[in-house]
């Protein structure tokens, strides 16, 4: 019996975050945020620059904690999720150790866990398999292109089979072809994970393409304007990037965005 | 024989040709500017010794050098290679004692901020000692006939280099390399494992090679002031005063063959600690 509390990955509820110096606050970088997130969705956190969408996926993963508000995650505290390695990451740059191989980066949260030798093997095998890098499972990280790094780091956030899946755009440094391949992928492996997943970017396109759910944020202070349900239907592909309704929630989030700074649309000339 | 025609399709490595010479070849082409450079200066410096007459105590020929060297090379008045031996284990020593006293403070100062407030200003004074000022007192301190005042001498000096670039890389590590083991609920005693020693040894082996270079000056310098004849600060001290530079040469000669053993060594030691950096993986790079 799944009740609808059970159902939920994320809460959270009247989050704020300062940014301190000398006991004075500098930046109000989130202001009352509250949202909730279910099991299996695709989440992106969308926003300008210096919107805080980054800091929220920080907050939620207990990399910073908030000023205000609480997070839970599957019903327990931030940082409970993390001891409990609820957690895989994703940062822009692939964080990739040189000095392992790509098939020991992908080990690597798996010695943390403790797993014997044999276990770990056959998990980062697996990983590898997802993403497709099988052949490359001895080469050092140094020699992989940027959009391979990144799916090596991806395979490392899903060797634990964490519930969340926390990205920061993953693919802010790669190039237009690249990123939309590697979108496809990401869309591949989440439906065949089922990991619940928020994704920061600021692509519109990107947002769209992927999500379930599409969360607006505007800057200064940082909060939620708008949240859009993007209901393209499922398994998505490049025919998604061509269908009207794909087009509409494009124009959709980006009328949501332009509302998000009331000053800046009232300065532009008619 | 092995057949070295490229395959139909494979591209050349560039540049051309060096492919079809193999290993000891492409290192013979690597080195072969330098050991033209280095013979012809020492042609040069030869006739323009014979040519010039120039009197053997200002400027004796490599000829003459050579002749020293082997004349003196193991015994005499000047026994050259068991000095080289007594100044290179002195170095060594030095090398290993600054090391392994370098790296234990740096471990302690990246770990603990209070250590760092108080070993460290002492340090950086330590530092700005003039070595050739303390070595007198090195020497009356750890017997100036004991190869341990010079070792003493020579760890002065590499203490500093490995403690600073230790330090340096256990704590520059990159942010997100450790909130991605903070992600991971990792211990500090894993990230200092699996980051933070990793992401030091480039560090470390950098200080290694400028540590080794300054053990041999440390040790070297300590002789200058005093200690067993049979070192090879001490035979370039008396042959100089006893004009005979040719003996001199020959024994700096030594005191540089010695210098180039520590560093091959170190480039031998990166290669298996640190094959990953781009400093020894060099134009393997893609």
């Amino acid at each position: 019996m799944t009740s609808r509390q059970n159902d939920v990955v994320v809460r959270a509820s009247g989050v704020d975050k300062s940014f301190m110096r000398d006991g004075q606050v500098v930046t109000t970088a989130l202001s009352g945020i509250d949202l909730e997130i279910r099991r299996g969705e695709f989440i992106s956190l969308i926003g300008p620059s210096g919107c805080g969408k980054s800091t929220l996926l920080r907050v939620i993963g207990d990399l910073t904690a908030p000023s205000a508000g609480s997070i839970s995650v599957n019903g327990k505290p931030a940082r409970q999720a993390r001891r409990d390695r609820d957690y895989g990451i994703v940062f822009q740059a692939p964080v990739l150790f040189d000095w392992r191989t790509v098939e020991d980066n992908v080990r690597l949260p798996l010695e943390l866990l403790g797993q014997s030798r044999a276990q770990r093997d056959g998990r980062a095998d697996e990983m590898l398999a997802l993403v497709e890098l099988t052949d490359f499972a001895g080469h050092h990280p140094y020699q992989l292109s940027g959009g391979m790094q990144q799916r090596v780091a991806i395979a490392r956030a899903l060797a634990l089979e964490p519930s969340l899946l926390l990205m920061d755009e993953p693919f802010g440094a790669l190039d237009e072809m690249t990123r939309e391949r590697m979108n496809s992928e990401l869309l591949r492996i989440w439906q065949k994970t089922g990991t619940t997943v928020i994704f920061v970017t600021h692509s519109i396109p990107e947002a769209v393409f992927l999500s379930t759910r599409v969360v607006v944020m505007s800057a200064r202070p940082g909060r939620v304007t708008d949240v859009i349900e993007t209901d393209l239907p499922q398994p998505r592909s490049d025919q998604t990037r061509e269908e009207p309704r794909y087009f509409e929630r494009i124009t959709q989030v980006r009328e949501a965005l332009r509302a998000g700074e009331p000053s800046r649309s009232s300065e532009m000339p008619p | 024989m092995t057949s070295v025609a490229p395959s139909v399709g494979v591209p050349l490595p560039s540049p051309l040709g060096r492919q079809r010479t193999g290993r000891f070849g492409r290192a013979l082409s690597d080195y072969l500017p330098a050991l033209v450079a280095f013979v012809a200066i020492v042609a040069i410096w030869e006739f323009a010794a014979s040519r010039l007459q120039t009197r053997p105590y200002v400027m004796p020929p490599p000829s003459a050098i050579i002749n020293a060297l082997v004349e003196n090379w193991s015994g005499g008045r000047w026994p050259l290679f068991a000095s080289a031996q007594h100044t290179f284990i002195e170095a060594l020593g030095g090398l290993v004692i600054g090391t392994v006293i370098g790296l234990v403070v740096a471990f302690a100062v990246s770990r603990w901020a209070s250590a760092r407030d108080a070993v460290l200003p002492v340090a950086v004074a330590a530092n700005a000692i003039p070595i050739i000022a303390i070595a007198p007192i090195i020497n009356n301190w750890f017997g100036v006939l004991e190869p341990l005042s010079k070792m003493m001498m020579a760890a002065l000096l590499v203490f500093f280099p490995v403690m600073i670039n230790v330090t340096r890389g256990l704590t520059q590590v990159e942010p997100a390399a450790l909130e991605l083991m903070r992600s991971y609920a990792a211990s500090e005693g894993e990230i200092l494992r699996k980051v933070r020693i990793p992401n030091a040894l480039p560090f470390f082996l950098t200080a290694l090679k400028v540590g080794a270079t300054l053990s041999l000056i440390g040790a070297i310098v300590g002789e200058y002031f005093g200690g067993s004849s049979e070192v090879v600060g001490r035979i370039v001290v008396q042959s100089a005063s006893a004009l005979r530079f040719d003996v001199t040469w020959a024994a700096i000669l030594l005191g540089a063959a010695a210098g180039i053993v520590f560093y091959l060594a170190i480039v031998v030691i990166e290669r298996v600690l640190i094959p990953w950096h781009p400093s020894v993986r060099g134009e393997e790079r893609q």
